[in-house]
């Protein structure tokens, strides 16, 4: 193609993002025109009524041409431009943006002002919300080059097949793409629920988002991108590109032949579950084919709260992360706070090392009422869904708190306590803190940081980091052997519970679930359809043999059936 | 002056299509309607960004009130379209 042949210099290059639309694609890069801001030296106006009028005909403008492009597509998008459109013509924007010239400003900054009033709102909702800002501030930007007179931002015009590439792309601009040109799409920032992931699926364009770097990428350099694995290649060879190709065609065929509860080949079940982070991701997770939810993370119900939240508050929010799941599992992670990130209404000060200090079950243990209104709320949200709902604790160490715990779960009327294994000292104690309770959690990437003693934000330590440390596997091996021996059940919810491989592993060393994000419970269902559980065993075997990270996932590859890895 | 007090039965609460559809249906009346969380200020239904901003959550409880002619009946049928899981359908 003639856009590698003008940058012969630039060597193939693979980075990962999070893929959210299946499929492969390979193009030149188009980048989209970043929005347009206001000039620095504008100048106030000194007819406001007749700069009312052009700020008021901008967003007018912008809300007929959304509307237009409406006609043209499909049943969703034209929903999506329709609320778009709906939003230029807010008579609430048109007060704000008078305000804003009354107090001085010029047209752009004045609309621009506007927009942001409701923006940081958005903001401060969090979750679906604030996915609306993109939304908002595509209107805002469209209508600052309407009143500024210049080319609107988003997608410049191109005639070859190609990857579209943003910092993210604004509704308007994902449901206007051309699917005959777009091969594929990538963004910068956006999410799994973001515009650009739901649309770009619904278009079957594959997609990657949150890919670091994408928009520094030269227009025309090629890109080959995997949807489905979050993976792409900057100026890739042909063979990488044919390769990747008829390899995601075998993966989707493999995929979509399996459905239903995580089971080996000789019939075991392991629970294939997901990782929530709120509500939003829970009705996303429920409508999936998966057995429940693994690992619940509280945190966002407090950590943009000023002070503690209400019984009342926290059992709405659970009923409605509960509610997707009734007749299913959700475990839930009691708070998990500590000196990183710190609660403005618990803070116990500034520590030297807080992934060492007062965090998770030692923060709850100084404020017992956090943790018992959390159980509280969590007791009624699960009698009135029906949710099969399991409590664990974040950072125990000891069969103490294991206890302690487990009393107070119990003291709320819940029935089944459970702890988090991410500390090694509770790993190599697993029979004693497990005795306790009803199950344990292995968090892997705690457990990693732990057991490496490597911090998890240091990224020069990564190396020391990987999940295939023999010695993270050997505590992992040594906590399921503790489980077994007082006859309870061990899961999995860190990041190593999605890989593939490492599921099988997990599965040979005992574990009988595996949590994660739900984007990657197919694949882990089809690498447990491919093998039984005395094959996991000697999987998991051939890896705690191995002397490095790198040979430990060597000889799972070469002991894993090529069914399954020929499709990684 | 009409008053009807709400459950909000979305989902995903009242944001992008829910709210779109309900500010379209505010809107329709030709009344001044206004939307509140109860005890916090109103806004105006018909602005989008007004409603959403609320940042009303399912199973929240919204308080519409409106003015004049045909007031008890938008407030009935808006009633009835909150009451309804607007993302499912």
């Amino acid at each position: 193609m003639a856009e590698s042949d003008t940058q012969p210099d630039t060597q193939p290059e693979t980075r990962h993002g999070i893929g959210v639309s299946p499929g492969t694609a390979y193009g030149p890069v188009v980048q989209v025109a970043p929005p347009v801001r206001p000039p620095a030296d504008e100048k106030a106006v000194d007819d406001e009524e007749a700069a009312l009028a052009d700020v008021r005909a901008a967003f007018e403008s912008v809300a007929v041409s959304l509307e237009e492009r409406a006609t043209r597509v499909d049943d969703t998008a034209q929903q999506i431009l329709k609320a778009t459109a709906l939003i230029a013509r807010d008579k609430g924007l048109v007060k704000a943006a008078a305000k804003e010239l009354a107090a001085g400003h010029g047209r752009a900054h004045s609309i621009e002002n506007a927009v942001e009033t409701y923006a940081a709102q958005f903001e401060a909702l969090g979750g679906y919300f604030a996915e609306r800002v993109a939304d908002l501030r595509d209107v805002g930007s469209r209508a600052v080059a309407a009143v500024l007179g210049v080319p609107a931002p988003g997608v410049p015009p191109f005639s070859e097949p190609s990857v579209i590439v943003a910092e993210d792309l604004a509704p308007a601009e994902t449901a206007t793409l051309d699917r005959r040109l777009v091969v594929g799409i990538i963004t910068e920032a956006g999410g799994r629920t973001s515009h650009t992931a739901i649309l770009a699926a619904q278009m079957g364009i594959p997609a990657v988002v949150q890919l670091a770097g994408a928009t520094e990428i030269a227009p025309g350099t090629p890109v080959a991108l995997d949807g489905d694995t979050g993976e792409v290649t900057i100026a890739p060879d042909m063979e990488l590109v044919t390769a990747q190709r008829e390899r995601a065609a075998r993966r989707a065929e493999a995929l979509g032949r399996l459905s239903g509860p995580g089971r080996t080949s000789d019939g075991a079940e392991v629970a294939l579950l997901a990782n929530i982070g709120g509500v939003e991701d829970a009705v996303a997770a429920g409508a999936q084919d998966l057995e429940g939810v693994g690992l619940f993370r509280t945190e966002f119900v407090y950590l943009s709260a000023a002070k503690a939240p209400t019984v009342e508050e926290q059992t709405e929010i659970y009923r409605g992360v509960f509610a997707p799941f009734e007749g299913r599992r959700v475990v839930v992670r009691t708070l998990d706070a500590g000196a990183d990130k710190p609660l403005k209404f618990a803070d116990l000060g500034p520590e030297e090392n807080p992934a060492l200090g007062r965090r998770g079950l030692r923060l709850s243990a100084e404020r017992p009422d956090l943790l018992d209104a959390q159980l509280e709320a969590l007791a009624i949200a699960a009698r009135e869904t029906g949710a099969d709902v399991r409590v664990m604790a974040p950072m125990v160490a000891t069969a103490e708190e294991a206890a302690w715990f487990a009393r107070r779960v119990r003291e709320n009327g819940l029935p089944k306590a459970g702890v988090m294994i991410e500390v090694p000292g509770a790993a190599l104690r697993a029979h004693h803190v497990l005795g306790e309770v009803d199950f344990g959690s292995l968090g892997t990437n705690d457990l990693a940081q732990y057991t490496m003693a490597a911090d998890r934000m240091q990224g020069a330590l990564s190396d020391l980091l990987d999940p295939w440390q023999p010695a993270v596997l050997d505590v992992v091996g040594l906590a399921c052997d503790g489980a077994a021996r007082v006859n309870r059940p061990i899961g999995v919810c860190g990041e190593s519970a999605g890989d593939p491989l490492l599921a099988l592993v997990l599965v040979g060393l005992g574990v009988s679930s595996l949590s994660m994000a739900p984007s990657k419970v197919p694949v882990v269902r089809l690498a447990l359809s491919l093998h039984s559980v005395a094959e996991c065993q000697a999987i998991a075997v051939a890896a705690r043999s191995a002397r490095t990270a790198v040979d430990a996932l060597t000889a799972v590859r070469e002991a894993a059936r090529t069914e399954l890895t020929d499709l990684l | 002056m009409a008053t009807r007090t709400v459950t909000i039965a979305s989902s995903v609460g009242l944001h992008a299509r829910p709210a779109a559809l309900f500010v379209e249906a505010a809107s329709a009346s030709g009344l001044d309607v206004e939307i509140a969380k109860p005890g916090e200020d109103p806004v105006d239904a018909t602005s989008i960004l007004g409603v959403m901003a609320l940042g009303a959550r399912h199973g929240e409880e919204v308080v519409l009130t409106a003015d004049g002619d045909g007031a008890d009946e938008t407030l009935d049928s808006l009633v009835e379209l909150l009451s309804r899981d607007l993302d499912a359908e």
